[in-house]
């Protein structure tokens, strides 16, 4: 059983080709009123990168290579926890009319939120 | 088959972690349902990145010696970058975020530009193809790092002004023609097609001064309220970099994920200069104040300065008010007490809306992000194009630190440097209180024909103070029909 990816040339170009088409479209839904949260959110997503980082400092074999990886992991983790802590708490603020105060407790608020 | 069980448990993960970006950034397509797609796109990456510990068992027999201190060096990195970029996530003010995104962003280009970097240092790129790519991303990478923190320091107050020097534009060309050139270097010594003076590590370290030194020279000359457009360019090139990084990596996951922020942050970007009725190309290499200053006319009549306690109580006898925000309110931290005031109307059954402009707020969105924070909820809250033919049936339009996105010179004024920019119509409501701290202009720099209107009276104040006045004065009348 054979798991390598090969990813070359045109298996390349489609893959990209495809994705930003996903990602035009997709984002192309949002309304105005998440473009922030929106924007911080894609910025999450970008965070993937510390998934490289990790490749690349595992695979590290000089102090050089070390360094730098252990640069790219650190900069792609805050590149992600960063993102993701600042979309979630954004979100968290939206609340349609008749909910719950956003100071009431959590699970308070989800079960408002189920009606609509 | 023990030995593949690694490899397939990395290639299930991040094909899910894929899957579940873009379900989760689906799921934003409603303010509903949002919170739960960031926790879906969340699982993805914990996934990935669990998963990614896997590559122990496939490292090269280089790198064998080095594990343990590698995994301990990845421990430490995860857990201080991501813990030191959780937290500061956790307590940002969200008037502070446009700033925080560009930092994140900037992390997130300069991972892009160090994977690079330990590819072409540790010379494991081969082939020309694999290393342009390699060096289109670290060039991009590095770019949007340097250029992230520009905008960052900007946005923070850190660098105040806009630095240009003359032929800036010249400049940052040939930067950038440099750059490309040493990257062909770096190419023709790292195949070994002929001795190029230097060796190349030096062209790289070269490579990568040139891309940083060419994001930082293309960030200062813009200005601090064209920096929520930067930030969304980069926000795309950083994107754009995983994307190829990916492809160097031969990680899929990369790949997609990165391409998909590349195509939703220009997307963002065309989005925000249309609103701002610009191009992006007018954005990055002209400034707003540049355009030929136009000696404005002064509009012929007299601004109407009004109580607070009157604009109150004259709101609350209204059937239909709309208020429009600006960042002034944002800067006056007024958006609680507005809410309570919003409040008070709704208890007397006054019908009131938010209409909010594209770029109020300092970012895309950010005046809906603060107004939810003060608790309004988002089906009060409405785009331009949904509100603006309401303003005619309103009684009130209440601008509450908002200035160019109501001058109606944007419609009408072909000299004005804000023509043809959407604006909202809030000088066809029958009446409207402007709530301002003077008689100060909006940050075009131009008279706003809205305040002369016959219909248009001025509150003058800090918003804050104006908004407990109009909270005192309402509660006032409730309390005397109670007597």
């Amino acid at each position: 059983m054979d798991l390598s990816i090969a990813m070359t040339g045109f298996v390349a170009l489609y893959v990209f080709m495809l994705a930003a088409f996903a990602g035009w479209v997709i984002i192309g839904h949002v309304p105005a009123i998440l473009h922030t949260p929106l924007m911080s959110g894609s910025n999450f997503v970008h965070g993937i990168v510390v998934v490289g980082g990790l490749f690349a400092l595992l695979n590290a074999s000089t102090v050089l290579e070390q360094a730098i990886g252990f640069f790219a992991v650190l900069l792609g983790a805050g590149n992600a926890a960063g993102g993701f802590a600042v979309t979630q708490r954004m979100l968290a603020m939206f609340q349609i009319s008749g909910a719950q105060p956003r100071h009431a407790h959590a699970h308070a608020r989800a079960h408002h939120r189920k009606p609509h | 088959m023990l030995s593949i069980l690694p490899q397939l448990i990395i290639g299930a993960a991040d094909l899910a972690a894929a899957f579940l970006f873009m379900y989760g950034l689906q799921r934003m397509s409603s303010p509903a349902t949002a919170p739960s797609g960031i926790m879906v796109a969340g699982f993805g990456m914990v996934a990935a990145v669990l998963a990614s510990f896997l590559y122990v068992f496939s490292v090269g027999t280089a790198a064998q010696s080095h594990l343990g201190v590698n995994i301990s060096l990845a421990v430490v990195a995860l857990a201080v970058g991501g813990g030191g970029a959780w937290w500061s996530g956790r307590k940002v003010a969200m008037t502070a975020m446009p700033q925080m995104v560009a930092l994140y962003n900037g992390m997130g280009g300069g991972a892009a530009g160090a994977i690079a970097a330990v590819e072409l240092f540790g010379a494991r790129t081969h082939g020309a193809t694999q290393l342009g790519v390699t060096l289109l991303g670290a060039l991009i990478g590095a770019v949007s790092l340097s250029g992230s923190l520009i905008a960052w320091a900007k946005l923070q107050g850190v660098i105040k002004k806009p630095l240009r020097v003359k032929g800036q534009q010249a400049l940052n060309a040939a930067v950038m023609a440099v750059t490309l050139v040493v990257g062909a270097c770096v190419i023709v010594a790292t195949l070994g097609r002929g001795s190029l003076l230097l060796a190349p590590p030096t062209w790289i370290m070269l490579f990568f001064a040139g891309a940083l030194l060419f994001g930082v020279l293309m960030t200062l000359p813009i200005g601090g309220a064209d920096m929520p457009v930067v930030i969304s360019i980069y926000n795309s090139l950083t994107g754009l970099a995983v994307g190829l990084e990916g492809f160097v990596l031969q990680n899929p996951a990369l790949m997609i994920a990165g391409m998909v922020v590349g195509a939703a942050g220009l997307l963002l970007t065309l989005l925000m200069a249309k609103a701002m009725n610009r191009s992006v190309a007018n954005v990055v290499f002209t400034n707003f104040g540049d355009a030929p200053k136009q000696a404005q006319g002064a509009i012929k009549g007299t601004l109407r300065p009004v109580e607070a306690s009157d604009a109150g109580i004259a709101m609350r006898y209204a059937s239909k008010v709309i208020i429009v925000p600006g960042y002034g309110l944002a800067a006056a931290q007024a958006q609680q007490k507005l809410y309570e005031f919003v409040k008070l109307l709704q208890a007397a059954k006054v019908d009131v809306k938010f209409a909010v402009h594209p770029v109020a707020g300092r970012m895309p969105g950010q005046m809906d992000v603060l107004l939810a924070e003060a608790g309004v909820p988002y089906d009060l809250i409405f785009q331009l194009e949904d509100i603006n033919d309401d303003f005619a049936s309103a009684d009130v339009a209440l601008v509450i630190g908002a200035n160019d996105v109501v001058n109606p010179a944007a419609r009408t004024d072909k000299s004005s440097p804000i023509f043809g920019m959407p604006i909202l119509n809030a000088d066809k409501a029958k009446q409207v209180y402007v709530v301002k701290r003077g008689e100060g202009k909006g940050y075009a720099g131009i008279q706003n024909a809205l305040f002369y209107g016959d219909n248009c009276n001025m509150v003058y104040g800090d918003a804050q103070a104006v908004l407990v006045k109009m909270i005192e004065a309402v509660r006032g009348l409730g309390l005397a029909a109670a007597a």
